[in-house]
C-alpha cells in the first residue's frame, strides 16, 4: 500500500491521519473542534447521510485502503472463526484498532474514527456498487462488521442508539402477553419462563423480523412477530440490511457517471479488484481439458463437491439443476468449452432416460445459458465456496452443495474412507466440520490427497482447488508468499498496472490540497 | 369413458377453451378488482404449444383479450408468471435492467417425487391413493399455518394435473412480498432438510415451537391409518430399521429386540411411542432429557416438502389453475380445503372425459333459440361436466377476495369521513 501513496506524490504517509491535513484542512479542522461530537454522536451508525465535506484525494484512498483491508479480515475471521466467539471478537476488534476504526463504543475522543467509519463506508459503496457479486460480498461484510459493533454496545447505549435512529415497534399489553406467555416461551429460545414475564415484548411485522421468523426463533401469529427486547438486534441489523441494499443499488445507478468520472474510476477499480479475488470467468486455459480426461481428474484435481457431482452424473446419468449450475459452471471454469460441454452432458444424459431430442430442446438450452449464448446474454461464473455452503441447501434427490456442510458426518466419513483418506485425516477433517470450519476441512482434504504438510494458500473457490491441485501435479509450484492483502499474485500484477495509470492523473496534483467534491451527488437520489 | 390420449389434444383443446375454461371468473381473479392501475396488462403469461414449442412474456390488454388468444392458440398449457414494470410483450423495447417483477402471488409446489425416500407403494411420477395422504397431510399442515401463523387469507389450493398440489396466496400484502421473505417463510415452514446422504432429516430439541406441535397434531391425525397400516413402515425388519435408524442409538437396541415380538406396525409404533413419551414426562419432572424421535419420525415420513425455488423468485413461472396436465390430460382443478379427506385425484375430470360429457349432453337437450350469447351457453356447458363444482369452488374463491375489498373500500371511507 505505501507504494500507492508514494507513487500519487503526497507528502506524508497514510498514518497517522492527522499529519494529512493541509493548512485549509487544518483550519476546517480546528472550526471543528468545539463541536466534534455533534456531527458522531455515537460510534455506531446507519450512514444514511453522504459525507458533504470535501476530503483529499490522500485520505479517499487511505481511508477506502483500510476499509477494505478490515472487511477483508472480517471476511476471513468469519470463515476461521465463530462469529460471536472470544477469539472472532479479539482479534476483530485489534484490526479496528490498529487500523483506527472505532472500536470501543464509549470512546469519548472518537470522532477521528467516526469520521473514517463514515468516509470510507461511502467511498467503498461506490466501488462495491458495481456488480451483483461485489454488492453481495460488501453488504455480506458490512453487515457482520455492523452486527459485532452493535454486540458490542452497552444495554443503555443500544436504547440511546435505538432511539436516535428512530425505530418504532409496539409493545404488547401484560394481558395479551399472559395470554401467550406459554407461547412466547416455547417459540424464544434462551428465555426461561420468569424472564418472559418480565420482559418487553414487541409487536413487529414479518418483514422486519425476518431472520428470526424463518429460523423459528420467534412466536407468530396473524402475521406478526412477537419479539423480546433481546432479540431487537436481529431486527436492527435486518433493517441495516435493507437500507444498504437499497442504497447501494441507488448508487449502481449512479454507474455511468461515477465510472466516467476521471478523479474516481482508476482508484476504484484498484479497490473493487484487488480484495475479492479472481472468479475464473475469463478463461486462458479454455479448451486445454479433453473430455477423456475428465474421469480421472475427478479423483485427483476436483474438489470432494465436484467429484460427488461427477460421480453421481456417472451413475445415474442425470443431475438436478442444482447439481447441474454448481458443476457444470466448475467445469466451465477449469476451461470445457461450449461445445465440449454439450458433447459431455449429452452423452451422459443418453445412457439415462433423456434422448438426444429431449436433450436438445431443453438441457442444451441452459448450457448455452450459463456460456452466456442465450437469454440475457451474462456469462455465470463458477460458484465460489461460499456461495456453495450458504445457498441452495440440497434435498433429497440432489448432489450438489459443500460435503462438509451438507452430508451426515457418518456417510462423509465413509466416504473418506473410500477415497483412502488415512484414518487420521478423517478424524481431523471431521473435527473441522464439527467446529462448522467446511473450507479449512476442505483445505485439509487437499493436503492429505496430494500429500503436502501446508496447503499453501487459502481456499475459497473450487476451480481455486483445480488450479492448484493442477500446479503441484505438474510440478510448477512455486514457493508461496505470505499472501498480502492485494490477494494472490495474479491480482497483484493487475493492481501494479493500476498504480502506474494512477500516477498518471494524479500527479500534476502536487499539494495536498486535491480535493475531492461533490460526491455526495452519487449517493442521492434525484 | 374412453382414456386420454395426448395426440387426441388438438382437437380437444378447441372445446375446451370455447367452452370449459372459467375465463369469467378467471379474469377477475386477475385482475383483482382494477385497483391497481394497469395490473392484469402487466401480467406475464407463457403458453407452451404444440410440439414443446414454448412462448414466455405475453401479456394482453385485457381478461378479453386472453381469452381470444387462448381460443386462437390453444395452448397445451398455460403458466401465469409475475406483474412486471412493463408490459411484458413489449419488454425487448425497455432497456436492459428497468424491465422487473414487481408482483405475484405467493406460491408453494408440493411435489410427490420429493417424497421417494419415504414412499413404499411408488416413486418418481406415479401416485396411488395410498400415498395420496401424503399431500392431505401437505395442505393441512401448510394451510393451518399460512392461516394462523402468517395471517393469510385467500389462499387458492389447486391440484396440479399429476402428482402434486400448488398453493396460490393472493393477499394484496403478500403479492408485493420480497424474494427475502418469501424464502423465509418456505423456511419457517420446513422441517425435513438434507439430501441423499442424509440419513436423519428431522432434528428437533426443547423447546419445541409452537408451530412443530401444531404440525405435529396434524400428522398424528393421519399417522396411524397412513404410515402405519398404509405404508406399513414398521411391517418388516428391513422397514423398520430404516425407522430405527432414526432413533438415538440408546432406545435402538431395546426397540430392536422387542419389535419382532410384536404383531403389526400398529403395535410396534405404541412401543416407540410409548418409550418417547415416557423421557418427555421424566425429563418434566427433571429427570433426563426429553427425545422426541416419535415425533421426527413421524415428521420425516409426512411432513410437506417444499421446493424453495419456486416460492422465492417473484419472476418464477407456475402452472396455471384450470390449465390441462399434457400427459394425463388431467385438469388443475381447485382443492376444496373443507372436503380435502374427500378428494380423489383419479377422479379429477380429463379434457377427454370432459368433451365426452358435452357431446353426451349436447345429445340430450335440442340447441335452443340460437341467439343465446357465448358466455351463457359456455356458462350451461360446464355445469353439464364433471368441472362445474370445481369452477363454482374457483368462483367462490373469487367473490371471496372481492368482498374483501369492498369491507376494505368501506373501511377506508368511514376512516376518511371521521375527522
Amino acid at each position: 500500500m505505501t507504494c500507492l501513496t508514494a507513487a500519487l506524490g503526497t507528502a506524508g504517509s497514510a498514518f497517522p491521519l492527522q499529519m494529512e491535513f493541509s493548512s485549509r484542512a487544518r483550519q476546517r479542522h480546528l472550526k471543528l473542534a468545539g463541536d466534534r461530537r455533534e456531527p458522531y454522536p455515537h460510534s455506531l451508525q446507519f450512514y444514511q447521510e453522504p459525507p458533504t465535506e470535501s476530503i483529499s484525494l490522500a485520505e479517499f484512498e487511505s481511508f477506502a485502503v483500510d476499509r477494505l483491508r478490515l472487511l477483508k479480515v472480517v471476511e476471513n475471521l468469519g470463515v476461521s472463526y465463530v462469529k460471536s466467539g472470544d477469539a472472532y471478537k479479539t482479534k476483530l476488534e485489534a484490526e479496528l484498532r490498529k487500523l483506527k476504526f472505532p472500536y470501543r463504543a464509549l470512546a469519548e475522543d472518537d470522532y477521528d474514527a467516526r469520521r473514517k467509519d463514515h468516509i470510507s463506508h461511502f467511498i467503498l459503496r461506490l466501488a462495491y456498487c458495481q456488480s451483483e457479486e461485489l454488492r453481495r460480498w460488501f453488504l455480506q461484510q458490512e453487515m457482520d462488521l455492523f452486527r459485532y459493533r452493535f454486540h458490542e454496545l452497552t444495554d443503555s447505549l443500544r436504547q440511546k442508539f435505538l432511539d436516535h435512529v428512530n425505530l418504532s415497534f409496539e409493545a404488547i399489553s401484560e394481558d395479551l402477553k399472559n395470554e401467550l406467555s406459554n407461547e412466547l416461551y416455547m417459540s424464544t429460545p434462551g428465555l426461561s419462563m420468569s424472564k418472559v414475564k418480565e420482559q418487553m415484548f414487541y409487536k413487529v411485522g414479518l418483514s422486519d423480523a425476518v431472520d428470526l421468523f424463518r429460523a423459528r426463533r420467534v412466536f407468530i401469529k396473524d402475521g406478526f412477530a412477537f419479539v423480546p427486547l433481546k432479540d431487537i438486534d436481529a431486527i436492527v441489523l435486518n433493517n441495516y440490511r435493507k437500507s444498504l441494499s437499497k442504497a447501494l443499488a441507488l448508487t449502481a445507478r449512479s454507474l455511468p457517471s461515477i465510472q466516467s468520472d476521471e478523479r474516481l474510476q482508476p482508484l476504484l477499480n484498484h479497490l473493487s479488484h484487488s480484495y475479492v479475488g479472481p472468479d475464473y470467468s475469463v478463461q486462458k486455459n479454455t479448451g486445454k481439458i479433453s473430455l477423456e480426461h475428465i474421469d480421472a481428474l475427478s479423483v485427483k484435481s476436483f474438489p470432494l463437491c465436484m467429484r460427488q457431482l461427477h460421480k453421481a452424473l456417472r451413475e445415474n446419468h442425470h443431475l438436478r439443476h442444482g447439481g447441474r449450475m454448481q458443476y457444470g459452471l466448475f467445469l466451465k471454469g477449469i476451461g470445457l468449452t461450449l461445445e465440449q460441454a454439450l458433447e459431455f452432458w449429452k452423452k451422459e444424459f443418453i445412457k439415462g432416460k433423456v434422448d438426444a431430442d429431449k436433450f436438445d430442446k431443453g438441457y442444451a438450452y441452459s448450457i448455452r445459458h450459463n456460456y452466456g449464448k442465450e437469454g440475457k446474454r451474462t456469462d455465470y461464473t463458477p460458484y465460489s465456496c461460499m456461495k456453495i455452503i450458504m445457498s441452495n441447501p440440497p434435498s433429497q434427490g440432489d448432489y450438489h452443495g459443500c460435503p462438509f456442510r451438507h452430508s451426515d458426518p457418518e456417510l462423509l466419513k465413509q466416504k473418506l474412507q473410500s477415497y483412502k483418506v488415512p484414518p487420521s485425516g478423517v478424524t481431523q477433517i471431521l473435527e473441522l466440520v464439527k467446529g462448522m470450519h467446511y473450507q479449512l476441512a476442505c483445505q485439509k482434504y487437499f493436503e492429505l490427497t496430494h500429500d503436502v504438510d501446508d496447503i499453501g494458500f487459502s481456499l475459497n473457490h473450487p476451480n481455486q482447488y483445480f488450479a492448484e491441485s493442477q500446479r503441484i501435479l505438474s510440478g510448477g509450484r512455486e514457493v508461496k508468499k505470505e499472501p498480502n492483502h492485494l490477494g494472490n499474485s495474479q491480482q497483484k500484477n493487475n493492481s501494479q498496472e493500476s498504480v502506474n495509470s494512477n500516477s498518471a492523473p494524479t500527479s500534476s496534483n502536487t499539494t495536498t490540497d486535491a480535493e475531492l467534491e461533490g460526491l455526495e451527488a452519487y449517493f442521492t437520489e434525484d | 369413458m374412453a382414456p386420454f390420449e395426448p395426440a387426441a389434444l388438438p382437437e380437444l383443446l378447441p372445446v375446451f377453451y370455447r367452452r370449459l375454461f372459467p375465463h369469467g371468473a378467471y379474469g377477475r381473479w386477475l385482475g383483482y378488482g382494477g385497483v391497481e392501475k394497469n395490473y392484469f396488462q402487466l401480467r406475464e403469461f407463457s403458453f407452451t404449444l404444440r410440439d414443446d414449442v414454448y412462448v414466455r412474456f405475453q401479456s394482453f390488454g385485457s381478461p378479453q383479450e386472453l381469452e381470444k388468444e387462448l381460443q386462437r392458440t390453444n395452448p397445451y398449457k398455460i403458466d401465469i408468471g409475475a406483474v412486471y414494470s412493463h408490459r411484458p410483450n413489449q419488454h425487448n423495447t425497455v432497456h436492459l435492467g428497468a424491465f422487473q417483477p414487481v408482483e405475484k402471488e405467493l406460491v408453494f409446489d408440493i411435489d410427490m417425487t420429493d417424497y421417494d425416500d419415504v414412499r413404499t407403494c411408488c416413486s418418481s411420477a406415479d401416485i396411488c391413493s395410498k400415498c395420496w395422504t401424503l399431500m392431505t397431510i401437505a395442505v393441512r399442515v401448510i394451510d393451518r399455518a399460512l392461516v394462523e401463523d402468517l395471517g393469510m387469507k385467500h389462499r387458492l389450493w389447486v391440484y396440479s394435473g399429476r402428482r402434486g398440489v400448488h398453493c396460490w396466496v393472493c393477499d394484496d400484502a403478500v403479492r408485493k412480498w420480497s424474494p427475502a421473505l418469501r424464502a423465509a417463510a418456505v423456511e419457517y415452514l420446513s422441517l425435513v432438510k438434507g439430501g441423499a446422504e442424509t440419513v436423519k432429516k428431522v432434528n428437533l430439541s426443547e423447546p419445541v415451537h409452537p408451530f412443530i406441535r401444531r404440525s405435529v397434531s396434524v400428522v398424528e391425525k393421519y399417522f396411524e391409518a397412513y404410515a402405519l397400516q398404509g405404508q406399513d413402515i414398521l411391517g418388516s425388519p428391513e422397514r423398520w430399521d430404516k425407522v430405527l435408524a432414526l432413533v438415538p442409538e440408546e432406545h435402538r437396541e431395546l426397540l430392536q429386540s422387542e419389535f419382532p415380538k410384536k404383531r403389526d406396525s400398529v403395535q410396534r409404533w405404541e412401543l416407540l411411542k410409548g418409550r418417547m413419551e415416557r423421557t418427555r414426562r421424566l425429563a418434566s419432572s427433571g429427570k433426563g432429557t426429553a427425545c422426541y424421535a416419535d415425533w421426527e419420525v413421524m415428521l420425516q415420513y409426512c411432513f410437506p416438502r417444499l421446493d424453495i425455488n419456486v416460492s422465492k423468485g417473484i419472476g418464477h413461472l407456475l402452472k396455471s389453475p384450470f390449465s390441462v396436465h399434457p400427459k394425463t390430460g388431467r385438469i388443475s382443478v381447485p382443492l376444496d380445503v373443507q372436503r380435502l379427506d374427500d378428494f380423489d385425484p383419479f377422479a379429477v375430470p380429463t379434457i377427454s372425459s370432459l368433451c365426452q360429457e358435452l357431446d353426451a349432453a349436447g345429445d340430450d337437450t335440442e340447441q335452443e333459440d340460437g341467439e343465446e350469447t357465448e358466455p351463457k351457453r359456455r356458462m350451461r356447458d360446464y355445469r353439464r361436466t364433471q368441472l362445474a363444482p370445481y369452477v363454482k369452488a374457483f368462483e367462490q374463491f373469487v367473490e371471496e377476495m372481492e368482498r374483501g375489498r369492498r369491507v376494505e373500500r368501506l373501511r377506508r371511507s368511514d376512516l376518511q369521513g371521521e375527522f
